[in-house]
């Protein structure tokens, strides 16, 4: 079957093409075989180890089915960075959601200085999050940080380099500071596809601000609100590995060792490879459910958009 | 146009401006440690205005090399992180327009097998296959190459659809006007596609650079020397929380080195940036 569907679904009429046969291999040479050294042959190879196990010194290995599938999801360890990625990725959504969403109600309503705003409010999203970590963490460590200075002052005894919730709250404020800009510019554009006539029109019927806020703008913004929920919950799973790695290195304890991190750790650091690619598994079928979703939203959005 | 009472816009400045102290603050303390000596930095509270070290400090991280990282100079460091955030953002521009341009404007068998192998790689991060992609690397000597940092990055879907939508919105007719006046395929890319492509290849490019500039976990899997390191893995690599002898004045001179470029393009480019955003999500 040919593809003859533009983006918003509308049929074509066939494309007038050039006639070259062997043109068209040349231009996608390049990309199809970066994919297949780089993607296909790794993934295959991920697949493949999943279902194996080494001896300790690493010189033979058999295969042995899904016993390591079954071996990590049994891992108290396991299931503990199951939950830590969990109250991480939620709560680091829901703050830089939350903020980006009141921030972005505020701009739609000042005229003055609107392009200011914006420009001062979308540069962290040029900081890489294992440097907002970095920098939270220096404003936040409790020997030299100048803020973790103020929190004793204030009688809290701060610590997230032992404390384990400490160290949440500390990871979640940098990844959420990091993600608000982009949650910002998306809930902009948002608002500013809501219909004015049917604003005007609640207030004529004398609807308040508030009331006109949560029965119309907020549930016509819930397709954006959607997507940028899914957006967060990638980032938080997959981007704020530096963030996780520069500031706690999974600690104290395993309290913010999340399944990214606990990859790289075992693979890598303890060098348990049946299970790191086990989890690298694991870790894939998270990603293609959460696409999956995501799609079926953008066919949503062309159906009743 | 409905009025609003003069108190809300007050309140919604008031609620923006306290938006932005909490967006620019860490980075705006972080310029400020970066002009104070070692020792106002380790006696807290840090005072809020800049202080007086900017020459000694810059010139020191910029030229003198620091010693956790091996010596190597933060200049080395600003020149490797551009390398790899300029050859994957025109890189992956550069593999994708072609190959959407292929899958576009070209009818040829497995076509849209080619098109669904490229697509199926949104859904595979490097973290989640970053072992197997490791080995890979080692067997193939791209170990602390610039190659290494670049070439797995620059493979992936995203650049290669936003290319392709666009190109399907391009008319038949342009490119029938085009045949008929005996332009070839590449001079149809050349004098038509690309010019007519240039906004989106701006937008992309913002977009791609931000992305490589940005990069943590490749960059730390396949850099072993301190010279290859990008600035992101080498800021790392000079903070110790544990021990005293971290330089914090040319940790945050490091800091903010490397977070300027990329705040810079996001800033000054802003217009490409948004659009880029945007576009390449939808």
């Amino acid at each position: 079957m040919d593809d003859f569907l533009n983006s918003e679904g509308i049929t074509l009429s066939p494309r007038v093409v050039f006639p070259n046969k062997t043109l068209p291999y040349l231009l996608v040479a390049p990309q199809l075989a970066i994919t297949l050294i780089f993607f296909y042959w790794p993934t295959g190879q991920a697949l493949y180890q999943s279902m194996l196990r080494e001896d300790p010194f690493g010189l033979k290995s058999k295969f042995v089915g899904l016993a390591n599938f079954r071996k990590v999801l049994a891992d108290p360890a396991y299931l503990n960075s199951i939950k830590v990625t969990l109250v991480f990725s939620l709560a680091t959504a829901i703050v830089a959601m939350g903020m980006a969403l009141l921030l972005a109600v505020m701009a739609e309503k000042v005229v003055r200085g609107k392009g200011l705003y914006r420009t001062l409010l979308i540069w962290p999203y040029a900081v890489a999050p294992a440097i907002a970590g970095m920098l939270w963490l220096f404003l936040f460590n409790p020997s030299i940080g100048s803020l973790a200075y103020a929190l004793r002052g204030l009688g809290i005894a701060w610590d997230p380099l032992l404390n384990g919730n400490h160290a949440m709250i500390l990871l979640v404020s940098a990844a959420a500071w990091k993600q608000i800009s982009y949650n910002f510019l998306f809930f902009v554009a948002g608002l500013q596809a809501v219909p004015k006539t049917l604003i005007e029109a609640a207030a004529i019927d004398g609807a308040g601000e508030t009331k006109r806020f949560w029965t119309i703008v907020f549930p016509l913004l819930a397709p954006t609100t959607f997507f940028l929920l899914v957006v967060n919950t990638v980032y938080a799973l997959f981007d704020t590995f530096g963030i996780v790695h520069a500031v706690t290195g999974g600690g104290p304890g395993k309290t913010t060792e999340t399944l990214v991190y606990k990859v790289y750790n075992d693979g890598f650091v303890n060098l348990i490879l049946g299970d790191s690619a086990a989890q690298s598994v694991i870790l894939m079928i998270i990603v293609i459910s959460l696409t999956a979703i995501q799609f079926r939203y953008v066919e949503r959005k062309v159906h009743y958009g | 146009m409905i009025g609003q009472s003069p108190l809300r816009t007050v309140i919604a400045h008031a609620v923006l401006i306290l938006g932005i102290l909490i967006v620019a603050f860490p980075i705006y303390y972080t310029f400020v440690a970066s002009t104070q000596t070692l020792q106002t930095i380790l006696r807290p509270p840090l005072p809020l205005l800049p202080g007086d070290q900017f020459w000694t400090n810059y010139s020191e991280a910029l030229f003198g090399g620091v010693g956790r990282i091996g010596g190597v100079s933060v200049g080395r460091l600003l020149l490797n992180t551009t390398v790899m955030a300029l050859g994957i953002a025109v890189g992956k521009i550069f593999i994708s327009i072609l190959s959407a341009y292929a899958i576009v404007f070209f009818r040829f068998p497995l076509r849209m097998v080619f098109f669904w192998l490229i697509f199926i790689t949104l859904m595979l991060p490097v973290e989640v296959r970053i072992l197997p992609t490791y080995k890979v690397m080692v067997d193939l000597g791209m170990i602390d190459t610039y190659a290494g940092l670049i070439i797995p990055l620059i493979a992936s879907a995203t650049a290669t659809l936003l290319f392709r939508q666009f190109f399907m919105t391009i008319p038949g007719e342009l490119v029938e006007a085009a045949r008929v006046d005996g332009a070839g395929p590449w001079r149809f890319f050349f004098d038509i596609l690309l010019p007519l492509s240039r906004t989106n290849i701006a937008a992309l490019f913002v977009i791609l650079f931000i992305y490589g500039w940005t990069q943590y976990l490749w960059p730390l899997l396949v850099t072993n020397s301190n010279d290859m390191n990008t600035i992101v893995i080498a800021l790392r690599k000079m903070v110790s929380f544990a021990d005293a002898d971290t330089q914090w004045h040319l940790v945050m001179v490091t800091a903010m080195l490397a977070i300027l470029p990329p705040i810079l393009i996001v800033v000054l480019m802003q217009r490409w940036f948004v659009r880029g955003l945007v576009d390449s999500e939808k």
